[in-house]
């Protein structure tokens, strides 16, 4: 992954400008904090991301429609064993899906989501999350939100210490010591350049991922018109939700929090925008497969871009 | 002489092994089907069991639709009574259009909607009909799947010897059923 090829010039780097032979160092020192970090993701991930967003497990008898249609999308998507439900109370309608293995997964929805939401439109929300649990989207963006941490923890380790280490030797004395002046610049741009490399390229992934969960809802539910209209919906609701957070937003049905500047917003957002995305579902018209999808990607977007992965073509998955 | 004892015995056991992994696909695969064919069955029993629950709820309110209420239960006692892939499928899908019939008429009663315990009948049935149209569609797969594997070669050879057959698919050819699920209430 071209995350990794960052994360590996970053480490090198560094390690170069601290001491020209320690460029290899560097990149152990980089992926063993990325190891230690990912490891405490992918144990308490889920618990940390349940607690931080208020969810509660739901009860079959308060919700027995909510725990239908989950049913109704595991079986639509082959998954071993239901997800279990929770539910968030927050007016704003959201929802998201949590859990590394498609056995230990959570649907998690907010209680403004199922008062707003139609039968139709909330299995389309739902067929949404549980394609992110089909497509292993929360392994992924996972590996990737860990990745986004381990570079700016080194860049900002690496600025912090130029810094103080300038400081504390009043400017110019160091530099016979320091090796190379260049790799030194060098480094200090990458540190900078690296952090923001690297976040837009995860951007870009988790639009990626938000295509093609949009895709398996329109096959798993083979009514596109349930997501689009949802997804209407929520484009045309205001409120923010209370407990969202910037790590944890990839994993929601839409954006939960509203970016700020306009013109940036395509570049640096985790979903793609709501209104290409109800165009693109509309006109798959009675074609719900990936390649319907592709089809009306291409027509509503005018790129040839291929946006389904080759591996979730393949028939059986 | 002997290296070609040798080779022929290598030749011999590849092929056995080959034979066994073939033979165990075709076990896997059926046994695919046969799973899949049950989580079908669960829904059309779920899918017996709510209708009798269905018709005493809405039977005081509905006197002058007997014939639909009728139609229904005489449905139900015959794809029940189906076997075979064929029959029932077309048995279950004459009991869709009772049942679609049976959800016009209900729009005739709103005195039935504020009926707590119709809407949740009514809530049960529309998930139970989506999870037989969506288990449907898995079965149906994994016939293909089997099915493909007892008839392309080499794997037919093994499918005749040990007598895996052909499977049916579970279909439906009224159109109406397939926009059933998507009716809400």
């Amino acid at each position: 992954m071209l995350m990794g090829v960052i994360l590996v010039m970053l480490g090198y780097a560094i390690g170069m400008a601290i001491d020209p032979q320690a460029g290899l160092s560097g990149i152990v020192i980089a992926f063993v904090v990325y190891f230690i970090m990912l490891i405490v993701a992918f144990s308490s991930g889920q618990s940390i991301m349940l607690r931080m967003s208020n969810a509660k497990e739901a009860d079959r008898d308060e919700y027995p429609q909510l725990y239908n249609i989950v049913e109704e999308m595991r079986i639509s998507a082959g998954l071993p064993s239901t997800p279990k439900v929770y539910v968030i109370d927050d007016p704003a309608p959201n929802a998201f899906a949590s859990g590394i293995r498609p056995e230990k997964s959570v649907v998690a929805v907010t209680t403004g989501l199922l008062k707003l939401m139609n039968r139709d439109e909330l299995q389309g929300v739902v067929a949404h999350e549980v394609s992110h649990i089909l497509n292993r989207d929360i392994r992924y963006m996972t590996l990737a939100t860990v990745m986004v941490g381990t570079v700016a923890i080194l860049s900002h380790m690496f600025m912090r210490s130029m810094l103080y280490g300038a400081m504390y030797r009043g400017g110019g004395r160091q530099s016979n010591k320091r090796g190379n002046p260049l790799i030194l610049v060098i480094a200090i741009l990458f540190s900078i350049l690296a952090p923001i490399a690297i976040r837009l390229l995860y951007f870009s992934v988790s639009r990626k991922r938000e295509y093609l969960a949009d895709a398996s809802a329109a096959r798993l539910t083979r009514y596109p018109e349930g997501l689009a209209s949802a997804l209407e919906k929520l484009s045309g609701s205001t409120n923010d939700l209370k407990v969202a957070d910037k790590a944890m937003a990839p994993m929601y049905i839409a954006n939960p929090l509203k970016p700020k500047g306009q013109r940036l917003r395509n570049l640096s957002s985790t979903h793609p925008p709501l209104d290409e995305r109800i165009r693109i579902l509309r006109s798959m018209g009675q074609n719900h497969s990936y390649e319907g999808y592709q089809q009306a990607y291409a027509s509503v977007t005018k790129s040839s871009k291929g946006i389904i992965p080759g591996s979730a073509m393949k028939p059986g998955k | 002489m002997n290296t070609t004892l040798i080779i022929i015995l290598v030749i011999a056991v590849i092929i056995f092994i080959a034979l066994i992994s073939m033979y165990n696909g075709l076990v896997r695969l059926r046994n695919q089907v046969k799973n899949a064919w049950s989580q079908i069955d669960v829904q059309l029993k779920r899918r017996y069991d709510l209708i009798p629950n269905l018709i005493e709820t809405v039977k005081g309110y509905m006197k002058h639709e007997k014939e639909t209420l009728e139609n229904v239960t005489r449905m139900r006692s015959q794809a029940m009574e189906a076997s075979g892939v064929a029959d029932k499928a077309r048995a279950e899908s004459n009991l869709s259009s009772a049942l679609g019939q049976f959800r016009v008429t209900v729009e005739n009663y709103p005195d039935l909607k504020a009926n707590q315990n119709f809407l949740a009948l009514q809530e049960e049935l529309t998930s139970t009909e989506n999870k037989i149209s969506f288990s449907r569609q898995n079965y149906n797969d994994q016939v293909l799947f089997f099915n493909n594997k007892t008839e392309m070669f080499p794997t037919n050879i093994i499918a005749g010897m040990f007598g895996f057959r052909k499977r049916e698919f579970f279909e439906i050819e009224d159109s109406s059923e397939r926009k059933a699920p998507k009716v809400s209430f």
